[in-house]
């Protein structure tokens, strides 16, 4: 069912090569929406579920933004598709264990999914590679603004929009970037930069959620709170720090190849002569190997037109996508040669690694 | 990372360790990796620790209201397993539970953000014409033939106003 969304030469997440920048890979911002006189999902019976979809699919189909959009209805996702598309971010765990009546849209670029009856009867996300919270924001906020023309919303003046979690209320936006911070993870300053975010209220954590030790250096912050700050003031607050974020990993990577020359150089090489041989290849071991290689593309010791290809190996190389390329049921032993296979493909087509060329980060 | 934690919420080995300051109180939880699973810490989705913790136990125990919501059914012992309410209407019952919690985690309780305009005047709208609908149906069995020529008047102004913006948008 999910060939076309694979195989799309036209994905953000894995095609874009425009947007591509040093630390933030990409940025996401969701909105919790639900219908008035509905009960929420949890609490919603069969047949009011399926009428919250059919409500909803029909107007969202209606959408500009959705033209040439697919709807997958998660009854009749595979359990192998749902994980591909979680590894995507396109749907969340929650919805691949919701009830019967529950579905995602998602568009042709894949920049925006739509999930209906997930913990609300509305998740509403938007994505975009590199570091774009205010034009993520406008393309969510007008998106959001043509559904309510056709959808009538729970909404209280005291409280916002209303939410089955009141740790949602309020705006129900949760912005995040997802940055890749191998200089503060090697130079152990992350767990400093974890506790100071977290006393703003903002959330760290792994690229999928692995405690605080992420794979790949690649870390998901986004706010915690809803409820008494507008949109824009969240915004504002959490793009300081955001940027506060990406100076410190600038600057930690610097100090840390003055210190550390030889040493740093070694791990890029070794990761690199890694990826290019390996048969045999875990996801864990890729993701940190790849995220070296993306350093070497920082440092530009890689050309800046290969970043999109690691990048997209980030997303390639999970678990659920290296099986559903190779056919269902493989066992994990043979997913890492294929896994292996595979890199070692890309990795024949990149050119070889430029020492020379180290010092000229800015 | 701290070693040879235990899971709190079963005996495993804790290999998931959560620290979050919230309102300047630090908050900690070890938990192993199929609990962390399980109350979805590991969903890419969306997660935080305040609302772990209105899972588990941040919401007192005995001593609040009991409360059931008139439109769903949903109950205050409901509200403190799930931590989810289960309608828009839950929110104007279950208020005396929510406020101390909202207080906790978030920084304000009062909606600052968007407002759905369209959608509201739309509901408002469709609520006027309800009332006077009711009204002239009144109006009518009482044989108030004034009052109901009025209300009918108003209720057409409404509809063609209606009508008029859908064509304008």
């Amino acid at each position: 069912m999910i060939e076309s969304l694979i195989h799309s030469n036209k994905a953000e997440l894995t095609q874009s090569a425009k947007n591509g920048s040093p630390v933030v890979l990409s940025t996401r911002v969701r909105l919790a929406r639900n219908l008035v006189d509905t009960p929420f999902p949890g609490r919603a019976s069969k047949s009011q579920r399926s009428d919250v979809l059919t409500k909803c699919v029909d107007r969202i189909a209606e959408l500009p933004q959705m033209k040439q959009g697919s709807f997958f209805d998660t009854a009749e996702l595979s359990e192998l598709e749902k994980q591909v598309l979680v590894e995507r971010h396109l749907i969340s765990r929650e919805l691949c264990e919701a009830e019967s009546g529950s579905g995602v849209f998602i568009n042709k670029d894949q920049t925006c999914s739509v999930m209906i009856n997930e913990e609300d009867h509305l998740r509403i996300q938007f994505m975009k590679t590199g570091f774009n919270l205010r034009s993520v924001w406008k393309q969510i906020d007008r998106f959001d603004s043509s559904l309510e023309d056709g959808l009538d919303v729970a909404f209280s003046q005291e409280f916002g929009y209303l939410t089955a979690c009141p740790t949602n209320l309020g705006t129900a936006l949760r912005a995040s970037v997802m940055m890749h911070l191998p200089g503060l993870v090697i130079s152990e300053h992350m767990d400093k930069v974890i506790r100071a975010v977290n006393q703003l209220g903002i959330t760290v954590r792994g690229l999928f959620g692995e405690g605080s030790d992420a794979t790949g250096h690649v870390f998901q912050i986004s706010n915690q709170q809803t409820l008494g700050e507008s949109e824009e003031e969240i915004m504002s607050r959490l793009g300081s720090v955001f940027k506060t974020i990406i100076d410190h990993e600038i600057n930690a990577r610097f100090k840390y190849l003055e210190q550390n020359r030889a040493r740093l150089l070694d791990q890029i090489g070794r990761a690199f002569g890694t990826l290019q041989n390996a048969h045999v290849l875990n996801s864990n071991e890729a993701m940190n190997l790849l995220s070296l290689v993306r350093l070497a593309v920082d440092f530009e010791m890689l050309p800046e037109v290969n970043r999109s290809e690691v990048d997209r190996l980030f997303i390639e190389c999970q678990p659920g996508h290296i099986q559903h390329a190779a056919g269902e049921g493989i066992e994990p032993d043979a997913r890492d040669l294929c896994r292996a296979d595979k890199v070692r493909e890309e990795f024949a087509r990149l050119p070889s690694l430029n020492f020379d060329k180290v010092n000229v980060i800015e | 990372m701290a070693e040879n934690l235990k899971c709190s919420h079963c005996n495993n080995p804790a290999t998931v360790h959560l620290t979050q300051i919230v309102n300047n109180k630090i908050i900690k939880v070890d938990l192993c990796e199929s609990c962390a699973q399980a109350k979805g810490v590991t969903d890419p989705e969306g997660f935080s620790l305040a609302d772990l913790l209105t899972k588990t136990n941040l919401i007192p125990e005995g001593g609040e209201p009991q409360i059931t919501c008139p439109s769903c059914g949903l109950t205050s012992a409901d509200f403190r397993r799930t931590g989810r309410l289960g309608c828009a209407t839950c929110y104007l019952h279950f208020i005396p539970l929510l406020r101390p919690v909202l207080e906790d985690m978030h920084a304000g309780t009062l909606h600052k953000g968007k407002v759905p305009q369209v959608a509201l005047s739309r509901q408002s709208a469709a609520a006027e014409l309800q009332t006077l609908k009711n009204a002239l149906e009144r109006a009518i069995s009482e044989e108030a033939y004034e009052d109901a020529a009025k209300y009918r008047d108003q209720i057409q102004a409404i509809k063609k106003s209606a009508d008029s913006e859908a064509v304008h948008s």
